[in-house]
């Protein structure tokens, strides 16, 4: 294992350097660096598998010359389980990057964007591994400047600049408050070692334990992107090169996942009140049912997705809230099923976020925009790039037989047990968070249903459109990988909750692999056999015989088929792209349904000719929704913030001899304090 | 007989008796509502001869679409059918309970439900975006109400698998204090089938009319076998949905052991009630005007109310 941790720093540190040093073709210098990523993601795979099987934690530690920092690492179950999350994600989005840096061959340094991406992957890699706090915060700042620089690639455009601050910014607020967390468990613990925070010399006073709490929730949080903290997501992702869009919102955001599980369960030892379990499930049930419904009202595909990022982290902290909540009252089982299936929700995402991320990344290479209404009939031009983001799709919206169907099938078992609770006020407070997850699966249904019916099928909608042509193979590789994953993790969850049991067993005290896989692996129950049992395999089974029922029906009844093709009836007309439904008409009675949330503001100016009223020259059609938590939040903070800084100005008067002032003075000061 | 042969068998006839029974509730329903309207109406069989028909005649597809519409009708096909094989319906010992419960139930009509959306959309014609977009509020308006009124009567049985809490409501193990709590559920989970089988109020399945149709708008596009699948499969929603009230309600006379003179009873007790509750739904089509699409928002925040006050009655009655 020790072998496959340094091969892998190495793989990763190789690809950091290689692409500068071959000949100045961009194409070898991305091949370079994408191979290195690949082959580091590959051994990362297997250290990530045999992390989660093997019995006892592998330790490593460097001693470094400045105190308190040693670069320890830990490969526990829980690191391995995101290492191989990070891998998977990482392969194919290495594989898709040979192919699809030619985007930017001539317009930015490949060789730096190539190796910059095996930095990322690589800081992500320590971030998860890391056993010293010192160590972590290192790993944690490196990780966010690496996306930061790789978020401004297209840094010549002034909206991708703006995004790299927005993100810059709020990572470093988010930093602020991670540094807080274990500045206060340092504190107790007397050293930045994790296991020093696991057994402090002196137990945290219940005060600081809840400063703890909420300092990481917003911290890690606010790397998650959970509302109201999600703002810099739907900047950011889209900025970023494709592949680089799906490593964040599939793998990066999740780090936050990890390192919220490490503090609670792992620091603080799954010790809690009530109330914090409720308020991550809260927060996760904002975060699900807002992210969804801003995700509709996009029609940049990126911007889309990064929404539907927010609300998945909402449906994995809603897994892991009520965990926490059953914890609180010592239900063991409970506590392990819901974050067995927050955890089973975060690979499952990354998979299906990935997928579609490198699809849409598959779209703006062929046509050249972002913008939904612009696509069209690209599932006959792109056929394998469709089939792939269908699968997405699918997954995404949570229906059988794939993976998303089967970790959000847990998340549900998990609100439904709350009748365990002695308080009503719970009791009640979990399946209405259940009937808001129902609604959150049913919109993103909605909005898959829009994002791939709008981009994929009838006809094209703009000349990008039909002048699209299918992916190079290696993209299309990139894409199949998690494609197959996806219906792969969906199908074998009696091979995913064992390894995911290994996680959950230390952390909560008691292993329910056994339960959760009822009859022979084949079917999932929630602890419980007789409250409810899924079978995904059986799904699957019986949708395929039924499919083939209803064809052998159409035959028996209907006997050969002769088709006939002809044009769709257009009232009379040729039917012509400007008639079909457009994304904003698909989501028209949604955005009017829930305007309390959207508030729209719809303009609409008409021109008259002047002959007469009857006859409109042209008509000009705005249409906003309020980004209410920019306005009404971030605003006023960015206000204040002005107004002190405006007034600090004063100090900075540009006056030589005020400065050296300023030094005496502080000398004063500081001399005075050594008395 | 081995177990296996035994499931398979059940398995089987339960496919029958749903593929069988569903044109008819469709015809009984039309039946219904002619009488009101004081016509003779046709037969309650002729949706079978339509199914018949609808499966000789050459399908025309359009030139636009890709191979999502061709796909879709058996795709939609094979998810009704295999939610219909999770609900109970002559028989509380499904075979197949172990397959999935309520929620595999709703995500499996949801499958279904987005291919027909994509479906609707492929052919570029206006009408079926109209349908497409339609239906996707009005399915996210009904699932959060019907997870909820499943939910309510899934705790007095202490399960979520639809054959469970049948059996146990049948043999009557899980008590029942006070039936308010159901009622309530009831409710909801009626005006839920409504809204999710096309029906009016909510949706009209005989209109043609471009500013009220819904279901019928998304495969408007559709002709010959693949429309007969999507018919059929309609149907099939409609008897999932009276089986599940019909059953999980009142589920007295279902077979609860596999014995030939108690599966026959099951099976006539089965075909009286659904057609009861297609009667029902027939008077209701009659008595009631279409709503306009943005009033059903009301209609169906009463049935998430009424099935969250169902849920509050449950623990405050069993405290």
């Amino acid at each position: 294992m020790y072998i496959l941790l340094i091969a892998l720093i190495l793989c990763h540190g190789l690809g950091l350097v290689l692409p500068f040093c071959v000949p100045r073709k961009p194409q070898t210098q991305g091949i370079v660096g994408s191979v290195c990523a690949c082959a580091a993601s590959l051994i990362g795979i297997t250290l990530g598998l045999s992390g989660l099987v093997a019995p006892e934690p592998v330790t490593a530690i460097v001693a470094s010359p400045i105190p308190l920092l040693a670069f320890a690492v830990r490969l526990d179950p829980l690191a391995s389980f995101f290492v191989l999350t990070i891998s998977l994600a990482g392969l194919a989005a290495s594989f898709y990057a040979m192919g699809y840096l030619k985007e930017f061959h001539g317009r930015v340094s490949v060789a730096a964007l190539a190796a910059l991406t095996n930095g990322f992957l690589l800081s992500m890699m320590l971030v998860v591994i890391a056993d010293n706090g010192f160590f972590f915060l290192i790993a944690w700042e490196l990780m966010s400047l690496a996306s930061y620089f790789l978020v401004v690639t297209e840094h010549e455009k002034a909206d991708v600049r703006y995004a790299g601050f927005f993100y810059l910014v709020m990572t470093h607020v988010g930093t602020a408050f991670v540094i807080l967390t274990y500045l206060i468990l340092f504190q107790s613990a007397g050293s930045f070692s994790f296991e020093a925070f696991r057994h402090p010399e002196q137990a945290l006073p219940d005060g600081m334990r809840t400063l703890v709490f909420l300092a990481a929730l917003i911290g890690f949080g606010t790397k998650a992107g959970i509302v109201p903290l999600h703002v810099w997501l739907p900047y950011a992702h889209p900025a970023a090169p494709s592949h680089i869009s799906a490593l964040m919102s599939g793998v990066m955001i999740k780090t936050a996942i990890y390192a919220l599980i490490r503090v609670y369960f792992d620091f603080l030892g799954g010790q809690f009140p009530w109330w914090w379990g409720f308020l991550v499930l809260l927060v996760g049930t904002l975060s699900a049912i807002l992210g969804v419904m801003y995700a509709l009202m996009e029609h940049d595909l990126k911007r889309l997705l990064a929404f539907h990022s927010v609300e998945n982290i909402g449906i994995i902290l809603l897994g892991i809230g009520a965990g926490m909540i059953f914890q609180t009252y010592g239900l063991k089982e409970f506590a392990a099923l819901g974050l067995l299936a927050g955890l089973y929700h975060t690979i499952n995402h990354a998979m299906f976020k990935a997928l579609l991320f490198l699809g849409a990344g598959s779209l703006v290479y062929a046509t050249h925009t972002r913008n939904m209404e612009e696509y069209g009939g690209l599932l006959r031009r792109m056929p394998w790039t469709g089939l792939f983001f269908l699968i997405g799709a699918v997954s995404i919206s949570a229906l059988p037989p794939t993976n998303g169907f089967v970790s959000e099938w847990l998340v549900f078992q998990t609100l439904f047990l709350s009748f365990q609770f002695p308080d009503l006020f719970l009791k009640l407070m979990l399946p209405i968070a259940a009937a808001i997850l129902a609604l959150t699966g049913v919109l993103a249904l909605a909005c898959f249903a829009k994002a791939f019916g709008i981009s994929f099928l009838a006809l094209p909608r703009s000349a990008h459109a039909r002048h699209a042509e299918e992916v190079p193979t290696s993209m299309r590789i990139g894409m199949a990988i998690p494609a197959l994953l996806c219906v792969g993790l969906g199908l074998a969850p009696m091979i995913v909750v064992p390894l995911l049991d290994r996680i959950t067993a230390p952390l909560t005290g008691v292993s329910i692999s056994d339960k959760v896989l009822a009859l022979d692996g084949w079917a999932l129950a929630p602890v419980n056999m007789e409250f409810s049992s899924v079978s995904p395999p059986m799904l699957a089974a019986m949708l395929i015989l039924g499919g083939l029922l209803g064809l052998t029906l159409a035959f028996l009844f209907g006997g050969r088929m002769v088709k006939r093709y002809y044009k769709t009836w257009g009232c009379g007309i040729n039917l012509s792209p400007r008639m079909e439904y457009t994304a904003t008409g698909f989501v028209q009675p949604i955005k009017r349904v829930f305007s309390t949330i959207y508030q729209p503001t719809i303009k609409l100016e008409t021109e008259f000719l002047q002959e007469s009223r009857y006859f409109a020259k042209q008509r000009k059609f705005e249409f906003h929704i309020e980004p209410v938590f920019e306005k009404y939040l971030y605003n006023p903070v960015v206000h204040i913030f002005m107004r002190i800084a405006d007034r600090l100005r004063i100090l900075q008067a540009g006056s030589l001899h005020l400065y050296l002032a300023y030094i005496f003075v502080t000398l004063v000061v500081l001399l005075l304090f050594a008395v | 007989m081995s177990p296996l042969i035994q499931s398979l068998l059940l398995v089987t006839a339960q496919v029958i008796v749903l593929l069988a029974v569903s044109p008819f509730l469709v015809g009984l329903i039309r039946k219904v509502k002619a009488r009101f309207q004081c016509r003779q109406g046709a037969g309650v069989f002729q949706p079978y001869a339509d199914l018949a028909k609808l499966f000789r005649k050459q399908p025309v597809i359009s030139t636009t679409t890709s191979w999502i519409f061709t796909a879709t009708p058996y795709i939609l096909f094979a998810s009704t059918l295999s939610a219909g094989l999770l609900v109970p319906t002559f028989t509380s010992q499904t075979p197949l309970n172990f397959a999935g419960n309520i929620i595999a139930l709703v995500y499996l009509l949801a499958l279904g439900t987005f291919f027909l959306i994509l479906a609707g959309l492929d052919a570029g014609s206006v009408f079926g975006g109209m349908g497409s977009s339609r239906e996707a509020i009005v399915a996210s308006l009904t699932e959060p109400a019907m997870i909820l009124s499943i939910f309510a009567i899934a705790l007095t049985a202490g399960s979520t698998n639809l054959s469970t809490i049948v059996h146990k409501t049948a043999l009557l193990e899980g008590i029942v204090t006070d039936p308010s709590p159901h009622l309530m559920a009831l409710a909801a989970l009626f005006i839920v089938a409504l809204a999710e089988t096309g029906r009016v109020p909510v949706d009209n399945p005989a209109t043609h009319l471009e500013l009220t149709m819904i279901h019928e708008a998304m495969v408007l596009e559709y002709s010959g076998r693949y429309l007969a699948l999507i018919e059929w499969a309609a149907g099939l929603k409609l008897a999932v949905f009276l089986s599940l009230i019909a059953n999980v309600f009142a589920p007295w006379g279902i077979a609860t052991a596999l014995a030939p003179a108690a599966l026959t009873i099951g099976l006539v007790v089965y075909v009286v009630k659904i057609a009861g509750l297609a009667v029902l739904i027939g008077v209701i089509e009659c008595m009631f005007a279409k709503l306009r699409l943005f009033r059903v928002t009301d209609l169906l925040g009463v049935a998430f109310i009424l099935a969250l006050l169902g849920l509050l009655f449950f623990y405050i009655l069993r405290s």
